[in-house]
């Protein structure tokens, strides 16, 4: 139960993050959506984000964001989440519609269609950055002084 | 007061459509899309995002795009949006120690875990106009890469911490106080006052946190530590019973280490100040941190001298500039009625001193 919660934590944390557009994208891509009934239709609200005093210390309210999230139910009952950052109602609805079919029997050919290559751009995107960021760091040398 | 005056429909539409056309200026030139504001005028952007403490880098820019780049009208839209949204909950506190650092700089070790990590910074360019980017249709070199294997980038406060030569940044997981449930109260703990400086006026803070260096409340402070970069949001979903992360915002933090000569109860050690805020926001967390720090006078025993930045009724009633502004401008509105009334009383006035004159 562990590790199942575990990977369905990794996958919505994935989706949450995509770019608006890219999971949607390749779900259509990879096969033709399934019904559904709403549980929860996709709605906009705000999460307030917090920080710590201190970066350790007690939490404090920073400032919020907005979030979309909704929840729906495959034909064969499987249940899907999605709570993601911005204001996209269509990405919630991709999103919680690859939660739910990651429960199911498509699941490994939604991890290679989708989820696999989400995965693979943020990683990329992450290490261009990481590179770039790498690269602005501060060589300090020593100028060698000529008394003795 | 003001009063209800009718009679000005004709004017004010004409006045509205009027901003309309100067809004979008010369149609002989591009529009502005919203997409180009968001990336193209990013820091604009995360100050409105900030200081309207609503994290949405499209919204800001649209707001700033409505407000003709008045950032303080801009801040305004976003807040007075803000309150339109249902609130979801709250995200568990973010572990900045985590952050994907684009930026991360210390001025008090020069050889640090992690290193110097300068970022896309203006520190070091020369501050000359650069007439290129006035030639429009350049799309610059793609920056250098060094593709190195990530390191860890602990906190410098850590390194302090772990020899007890710097104040324990403390503890305690009390769901915090929020200005946008409550109004301020004083005396405001320091959750609060960080709640309220994150949200503050950048220059109020600037003006603060400068005069706190130059003698008006003594803490001199060090930038331990500036860092800047994406940290994952993470919140509990009651659905699920365990927490996902939902998006990742761009933060600047800041800590400042700053003297402190001990107190009756603690011994010499250094003390801290803490700036954070949303997106690359540096000189607002620097400033924020100096003036988190002044405020903190009395719980560190220090003596008030009197200075604005450590009177926190002075800083925290003042550092909103939604409330500044709406005051502010609030005396253009008619105030034909209150003036009538004054302006009858010199009159009364002036004639009881002719009279005994």
């Amino acid at each position: 139960m562990e590790s199942a919660n575990a990977e369905r934590q990794a996958w919505m944390g994935l989706l949450a993050k995509a770019p608006p557009g890219r999971a949607a994208g390749l779900l259509d891509a990879a096969m033709a959506r399934p019904a559904f009934a709403w549980l929860r239709a996709p709605e906009t609200g705000s999460v307030m984000v917090r920080g710590r005093a201190g970066a350790t210390g007690a939490p404090f309210n920073l400032g919020e964001m907005t979030v979309t999230r909704c929840s729906l139910r495959l034909g064969c009952g499987t249940v899907g989440h999605a709570c993601l950052q911005g204001r996209s109602k269509p990405d919630a609805e991709a999103a919680a519609l690859i939660d739910a079919l990651m429960q199911t029997g498509a699941a490994a050919a939604l991890r290679t269609a989708v989820l696999d290559p989400l995965a693979g751009e943020r990683d990329a995107a992450r290490r261009s950055r990481a590179s770039k960021a790498a690269a602005t760091k501060v060589d300090f040398f020593t100028m060698v002084r000529g008394d003795d | 007061m003001y009063v209800a005056v009718k009679g000005g429909e004709r004017a004010i539409g004409n006045a509205h459509a009027w901003l309309e056309e100067e809004r979008r200026g010369d149609v002989g030139v591009a529009e502005l899309s919203v997409a180009q504001i968001r990336g193209q005028l990013a820091l604009s952007v995360n100050r409105v995002m900030a200081e309207g403490a609503l994290h949405d880098p499209d919204l800001a820019a649209l707001a700033i795009k409505q407000a003709r780049g008045d950032l303080v009208e801009a801040v305004f839209l976003i807040r007075a949006y803000r309150t339109t949204l249902p609130r979801f909950g709250a995200a568990q506190p973010v572990e900045t120690a985590e952050m994907a650092c684009d930026r991360r700089i210390s001025a008090t070790f020069k050889d640090l875990p992690g290193g110097q990590v300068l970022g896309p910074t203006f520190d070091y360019t020369h501050r000359l106009l650069e007439f290129r980017l006035a030639a429009e249709g350049g799309t610059p070199e793609a920056a250098p890469e060094n593709p190195a294997a990530p390191e860890p980038v602990p906190h410098v406060a850590a390194f302090l911490g772990r020899d007890g030569l710097i104040e324990p940044a403390g503890d305690g997981e009390a769901v915090p106080p929020d200005l946008t449930r409550e109004p301020l109260e004083l005396p405001a703990c320091r959750a609060l006052r960080l709640q309220a400086l994150a949200r503050a006026d950048e220059g109020f803070l600037l003006s603060l946190a400068y005069s706190t260096q130059r003698g008006y409340a003594r803490n001199h402070a060090f930038v331990g530590e500036l860092r800047i970069g994406k940290v994952a949001v993470e919140m509990d979903i009651p659905e699920l019973g365990f927490p996902v992360e939902i998006g990742e915002v761009t933060l600047t933090e800041c800590e400042t280490v700053n003297q402190f000569k001990g107190s009756k109860t603690e011994p010499p050690q250094f003390t801290r100040g803490y700036g954070l805020a949303f997106g690359q926001t540096e000189r607002k967390a620097i400033a924020m941190a100096l003036v988190d720090r002044a405020l903190r006078w009395r719980e560190l025993g220090e003596e008030f001298t009197g200075a604005p930045a450590q009177d926190a009724e002075f800083v925290l009633s003042h550092a909103d500039n939604v409330q500044a502004t709406g005051f502010l401008e609030h005396i253009k509105l008619p105030h034909y009625v209150d003036f009538q009334s004054e302006l009858e009383l010199v009159r009364k006035l002036r004639a009881e001193a002719e009279a005994s004159a």
